[in-house]
């Protein structure tokens, strides 16, 4: 017995090896899962604020091109005011109310940011205090950015697209076939194109618009462009699809985020009907 | 380790610290030649020192990075990984009569040709097990060796860099 301790004691460096490794191993499977509680990340207020400083400090030099992006947008919005109110019949039909309160749509700035990793994540400056959700879907005028993983009080951390593990239910905009975009962890302004079975006729340029499915995003919200057509290598069954993804991820800073109010109806629709939603 | 010693330490590893988190972790050149300057603080550490308290130091600076990096885990296990290989390491290339008068595995102390075969296969092994963590899954193992090698030359050569620019020489190199 005292010689087993003897011998334990003298690989007790080894053993507290073993044990810290089994301890970091556990932290990233635990921090992967998306279901699973995320004990430390950057949604901690003290390091949430330590971002924010670093952020005022980054984002001061951009502010100008922020401006520009915002101008052209408030433009954009006002062309489309514009048809709302002009009505080219005297006849007009109300929406239906349930249809148009689906959606909820809040502001928030982007404080912490990463690109050049096969998971990449966001820090927003906003959280549970002003309403966001886990699961909100996360974009910007130029296209789609991410979706919230979790949130504290004050900030909240979110997948960004160009995270392996997240996939976007979107479909080809002029032909409306549907797939899902996923990141290949390769180029930061390129993705992929999934489940777009071979006889579907696309070719490069076609745009690809979140398709609603999975309601997250509402329809419509642009990802990218298809910059390359071929034959999936693995599966011939379905083509394999390159998108020049529209967002510039180096450059987000100012984003909306996107609730669906019935999406807990819905996912328990599905539930209970126990229908797998992947897309 | 004195008092003096342990408060430069301490000094050196905010230094580091501010540097990796704020200016360097977005950097990547050509897409895959990332620094990891902190590993300067877990290399720097005295060769006398018990492998007990040098494996709790570099977790907690791993991780101390992860919550920064948003990568829980992954840094953390890396270093714990460079802090235990560290101390084979050093057994393996110890000078003829072993390390007497020296304490500190520097590159004032140790010279250039000892340093580089010190840090460049330890910041190597850090850097494949990162990535492999990084990547897990999802892309091929030759994307993991191709960002492992070049960052840890770069790594390596601001490591040196540092070195030569901020600390005391004590003989000429």
């Amino acid at each position: 017995m005292l010689r087993i301790l003897q011998f334990l004691y003298r690989i007790r460096a080894f053993i507290l090896f073993v044990f810290l490794e089994v301890a970091a191993i556990w932290m990233i499977v635990s921090n992967n899962s998306p279901q699973g509680a995320a004990f430390f990340n950057s949604s901690n207020d003290l390091i949430g604020s330590v971002l924010k400083q670093q952020a005022d400090v980054v984002q001061f030099f951009s502010l100008a091109e922020d401006n520009e992006a915002l101008t052209s947008e408030n433009a954009e919005i006002l062309q489309k005011l514009l048809l709302l109110q002009v009505k080219p019949d005297s006849v007009s039909f109300t929406l239906d109310s349930a249809f148009a309160a689906t959606y909820q749509f809040k502001g928030a700035r982007v404080i912490g940011n990463s690109l050049r990793f096969s998971q990449n994540y966001l820090t927003l400056n906003k959280g549970s205090k002003d309403g966001i959700k886990p699961g909100m879907g996360i974009f910007n005028p130029d296209g789609v950015v991410g979706r919230v993983k979790s949130v504290s009080e004050n900030y909240s951390v979110a997948f960004s697209l160009l995270n392996t593990g997240l996939m976007v239910s979107s479909k080809i905009k002029s032909t409306d076939v549907f797939g899902s975009v996923q990141w290949d962890g390769k180029s930061s302004s390129e993705a992929r194109l999934l489940f777009v079975p071979r006889h579907v006729k696309t070719q490069e340029g076609d745009t690809i618009v979140t398709s609603g499915f999975n309601a997250v995003f509402p329809e419509g919200i642009l990802i990218g462009i298809i910059s390359k057509v071929a034959p999936d290598e693995k599966d011939p069954n379905y083509l394999n699809l390159t998108i020049k993804l529209s967002t510039d991820f180096s450059k987000v800073s100012y984003v909306y985020l996107v609730e669906n109010t019935q999406f807990n109806e819905l996912d328990s629709l599905y539930r209970q009907s126990e229908v797998s939603n992947e897309y | 380790m004195n008092i003096r010693n342990l408060i430069s330490y301490l000094l050196l590893i905010i230094f580091l610290g501010v540097v990796q988190i704020f200016f360097l972790k977005n950097l990547a050149l050509f897409g895959v030649a990332f620094v990891f300057i902190y590993l300067l603080g877990i290399l720097i550490l005295p060769i006398s020192i018990r492998t007990v308290p040098l494996l709790l130091i570099a977790f907690g600076l791993g991780f101390l990075l992860d919550v920064f990096y948003e990568t829980i885990g992954m840094h953390t296990a890396a270093a714990t990984f460079l802090a235990f290989s560290r101390s084979l390491w050093l057994r393996a290339i110890s000078p003829t009569g072993g390390y007497v008068d020296t304490e500190e595995p520097s590159l004032s102390e140790m010279g250039f040709g000892w340093y580089l075969s010190y840090s460049l296969p330890l910041i190597f092994a850090y850097s494949v097990v990162f990535f492999t963590a990084d990547q897990w899954g999802t892309g091929g193992f030759l994307g993991v060796l191709n960002k492992s090698f070049f960052s840890s030359i770069f790594t390596c050569l601001l490591v040196i860099l540092v070195q030569l620019l901020f600390f005391k020489r004590r003989r000429g190199i």
